[in-house]
């Protein structure tokens, strides 16, 4: 950390630095953040932007940058404030991280900050009518101001940017989202391959597809607005209806990012639980994407097969948590309730019958000739567009980023056991798939390790810690990752360190994987046809509740 | 084997003793209309049902059940619900092209389901050039497909129609030079004189390679042309939705999709008459025995369970294989299917020359 530090003075003298917390903090003005941001890349090789986060301090707005170099893991964390909240301004960085595009459409749809050299300011998430920045502490939540309104959302034909000259002067401009005499049609947010309420606005010319506009938020909820009123324990409810393929995983990343605020220790048995309740949610996530994937194609026999299989993960969490979908099963200091006595067994058997379809669900689809002709070379991704889009999981691992948050910075235990972490060079349609695929196995082989240590352990034991009646946090911000289904899922919590006996969250973020893949959606389908469409956002398999937060 | 065609001709001579003859063959046109729409809508129950339980089996699941013993009245349910849905005109369609299209679509299938030989001396329609003519009506379907997708002024039924009208003339191509191979070697373009040419064995084994080439051909271009299995493109579900006929409703929709199951009969049915006898029993010379006792199974029954034979391949290849993208589709046709397709058709013609057919 005292190099880094030592470096970045050297690249910016402007910068002040704060080493207390987890990771380096460098607090930066307006002026020198663009600058900085382009030599972090370039010398110090911080390539990818983890997150991106709005704040509100009260006296100023501004953002949070999680910055990671992918050589070498470091990360660092990168505070820039506005000048005041009237006219809130802050430089794009869209031009040095590609995924800072939506990042900062999103922070200005909540907080109202104008990102100047933006290249398409429009709102993101919320109606082009709202009025007001829901996240702003200052935002008015009456309903005079955004009464339910009845009528449609018109479509938003033009981009909006705040271009900067060279004297510094800022003017807005214009600009087409398709010409005039392009044909566009409308996929969605009613559409059998959106997975969900998705809305892709897309150009065609012929059978081609010339621009993709995605047009996002059918299904918001705003989960970080309503977490600042609810009490760290309660807030743990929402983490599973992101994505929900990953039910599990999110809640363990918020679970470890409150017990990191509050030093809290967990069992190391209940660690274990959790780390194969992920692996199983993962399974079962693969799974249904394998399903997914090849429906899309038009095998609905696979989807079947795939679905079939799932049912035997579902049957373990519906004994050991009593839900099948949203499992509410971690929980801070550990997990509710202690495992079914036949969880092993279950664990067991659920890993052979998986293993042995494997090779039927490969007779079935992989080695297709007409599959293969669908997804070899469509929509690739090159390793450097994949880090730059911020791209992780198994999309990104498929372009060939070493991206596995399990591998590169190991929680839960997950340093005890050997798996491998599957990377394919390709990045096409193809390559996505098979990393899944290939993860399903690796999974099982995790899960057949822990089997046999939680059976070390004792079946039965302690599964969690202490806590206390009223959990209070220190006042400070910490930022946890873990790798879910689909990607790294991070969790920005910032806490006042309020005395009062309910404390609730200052600032509560969540950097859910599938927002970055909905970044890549319009250039890996660009000069690509309908069909790599549908065949491109099945590979790269998003889903919708995790992009609408 | 027992000849149907002293059944009609009985009829026939009963009806001519008891009006004069123009009147006899009216009634007998109108009893031949009613017969062949009955059938056609009873297979196409029929057909619904098949595919439901098969599809259920290839997947793992039981299909309809609850309907009914075994779900056999599943399809009455389907029918009654589609009947009595309300039929949707959206303000900017051209309301009469709209409404054209589906019959356009079905009437393309009644025709070639007319010429099927549905067994021994059981043939409605019989010309010197039947197959020609078989040919020649399949094509009506297309025209309707294309009238609905473009007649509903939707961007997604038109690219549909565009799909289709691509995929369709352009397999019809290989459809019909399969038919040409089948044709060559039998010598007659008549349905009849084909079944009958297979008396001593099906020209699937007469035909040496030249005719399995043809079959493979007639089989892959026989779904695209159906719009069935991996060319499933014009309805392509996954991108379009429903592809051409994503505003129809109701019976209208109902039409189409009649029409797409008895097509599905229509092309196995032409492929067993083609490839595997027609009603023709199974022979093999110098078998008397055999071939005596497979004369004592009707006509019908074995015309019927070829063509299911054959539907049942046709479904095996749908439930397995994913869709083609048009691109692909329209590579298939012209830079494999037809020249294989052409230069197959010279081989045959050698073949028949030189007599090496059994």
């Amino acid at each position: 950390m005292a190099d880094l530090k030592e470096q970045i003075g050297k690249l910016c003298p402007q910068a002040q630095f704060d080493t207390e917390g987890e990771f380096l903090l460098i607090t930066i003005d307006d002026a020198q953040w663009h600058p900085l941001a382009v030599s972090l890349k370039r010398e110090l090789h911080f390539d990818q932007l983890m997150a991106l986060v709005g704040m509100d301090w009260g006296e100023a707005l501004g953002v949070m940058c999680y910055l990671t170099n992918t050589e070498s893991g470091d990360i660092v964390h990168v505070k820039v404030s506005t000048a005041n909240r009237e006219t809130p301004r802050l430089h794009s960085v869209s031009d040095v991280w590609a995924v800072a595009n939506y990042q900062e459409r999103e922070v200005y749809d909540f907080f109202g900050i104008v990102f100047v050299n933006h290249p398409d300011m429009r709102r993101f998430f919320l109606r082009n009518d709202w009025v007001g920045h829901p996240l702003r502490k200052d935002y008015d939540a009456s309903p005079e101001k955004n009464p339910l309104r009845l009528d449609d959302e018109t479509n938003e034909d033009y981009t909006c940017s705040w271009v900067e000259d060279d004297k510094g002067n800022v003017t807005k401009k214009h600009g087409l989202v398709f010409d005039f005499d392009e044909y566009v049609i409308n996929f969605g947010p009613q559409h059998p391959s959106t997975h969900g309420v998705m809305r892709y606005r897309v150009s065609l010319d012929g059978e081609i597809v010339k621009k993709v506009d995605v047009v996002s938020g059918y299904i918001h909820r705003g989960i970080e607005k309503m977490c600042e009123s609810l009490t760290w324990p309660q807030t743990l409810l929402y983490t599973e209806r992101m994505d929900y393929m990953a039910a599990h995983i999110n809640r363990h990343c918020l679970c470890l990012c409150i017990e990191k605020a509050m030093g809290l220790e967990v069992p190391r048995r209940a660690e274990l639980i959790r780390l194969m309740m992920d692996e199983l949610m993962r399974l079962s996530s693969h799974l249904l994407s394998y399903g997914c994937l090849t429906m899309d194609q038009g095998t609905t026999t696979a989807f079947f097969y795939g679905f079939r299989d799932r049912e035997l993960i579902y049957d373990i969490f519906d004994r050991t948590c009593g839900a099948r979908m949203s499992m509410s099963y971690s929980t801070i200091g550990g997990v509710v309730a202690d495992v079914h006595p036949d969880f092993v067994n279950d664990v067991r058997h659920a890993c052979d019958v998986i293993e042995k379809n494997m090779k039927e669900y490969h007779q079935l689809f992989t080695g297709n000739v007409i599959a293969r002709n669908r997804m070899v070379g469509v929509g690739t991704l090159s390793r450097e567009q994949a880090v730059d889009y911020c791209i992780t999981g198994p999309s990104g691992r498929a372009s060939g980023v070493h991206c596995d948050v399990r591998k590169t910075h190991p929680y839960s235990r997950y340093e005890e056991f050997d798996f491998d972490e599957v990377t394919r060079t390709g990045g096409d349609s193809m390559a996505r798939y098979m990393v899944r695929m290939d993860e399903m196995l690796q999974s099982i082989k995790i899960l057949r390790q822990a089997c046999d240590k939680l059976e070390q352990e004792g079946i039965q034991g302690e599964y969690c810690a202490k806590v206390p009646k009223m959990i209070k946090l220190p006042a400070g911000h910490w930022y946890q990752q873990v790798e879910a289904s689909r990607g790294a899922f991070g969790v920005y919590i910032e806490s006042d360190g309020d005395a009062k006996p309910f404390q609730k969250p200052y600032r509560m973020h969540f950097q859910t994987p599938c927002f970055n893949l909905i970044g890549v959606v319009d250039l890996t389908c660009r000069d690509n046809m309908i069909a790599d469409l549908i065949t491109i956002t099945a590979s790269i398999d998003f889903v919708i509740p995790d992009i609408d937060r | 084997m027992f000849d149907l065609s002293s059944v009609t001709g009985w009829i026939h001579g009963w009806l001519s003793g008891i009006m004069p003859s123009w009147l006899a063959t009216t009634t007998e046109c109108v009893l031949v209309a009613l017969f062949l729409l009955i059938a056609y809508s009873v297979l196409a129950m029929i057909y619904i049902m098949y595919e439901r339980w098969v599809c259920g089996w290839i997947q793992c699941r039981r299909g309809p059940i609850r309907v009914g013993p075994g779900g056999s009245l599943q399809i009455f349910a389907d029918v009654f619900k589609i009947l009595t849905k309300e039929i949707i005109t959206l303000w900017s369609t051209d309301k009469f092209l709209f409404f054209l299209a589906p019959f356009l679509v079905v009437l393309a299938s009644v025709l070639t389901f007319a010429c099927l030989p549905w067994g021994k001396g059981f043939q409605v329609i019989d010309f010197n050039i039947g197959v020609f003519f078989i040919i020649a009506v399949s094509s009506i379907g297309v025209l309707g497909i294309l009238l609905a997708g473009w007649s509903s002024n939707s961007k997604y039924t038109l690219i549909g129609a565009m799909r289709s009208g691509a995929q369709m003339i352009s397999y019809e191509l290989s459809v019909g030079i399969s038919i040409l191979t089948v044709v060559c070697l039998a010598g007659t373009m008549s349905i009849t004189g084909l079944v009958e040419a297979q008396a001593d064995g099906w020209f699937l084994f007469k035909g040496h390679l030249p005719a399995v080439v043809a079959f493979i051909i007639y089989i892959i271009a026989a779904n695209a042309e159906n719009n069935r299995g991996p060319f499933d493109l014009p309805e392509a579900e996954h991108e379009l939705t429903a592809g051409y006929h994503t505003e129809y409703s109701g019976i209208h929709y109902g039409l189409f999709y009649l029409a797409e199951y008895l097509n599905l009969f229509v092309v196995s049915g032409i492929a067993s008459l083609l490839f595997l006898g027609g009603w023709m029993p199974l022979h093999i010379p110098g078998w008397e025995g055999f071939n005596a006792v497979m004369d004592y199974i009707p006509s019908t029954l074995w015309f019927l369970g070829k063509a299911f034979f054959m539907t049942f391949i046709f479904m095996w290849i749908r439930w397995s294989f994913p869709r083609v993208r048009i691109d692909q589709m329209l590579a298939l046709e012209w830079r494999y299917l037809m020249p294989i397709g052409l230069v197959n058709l010279v081989v045959m013609a050698v073949v028949v020359t030189q007599g090496w057919y059994f």
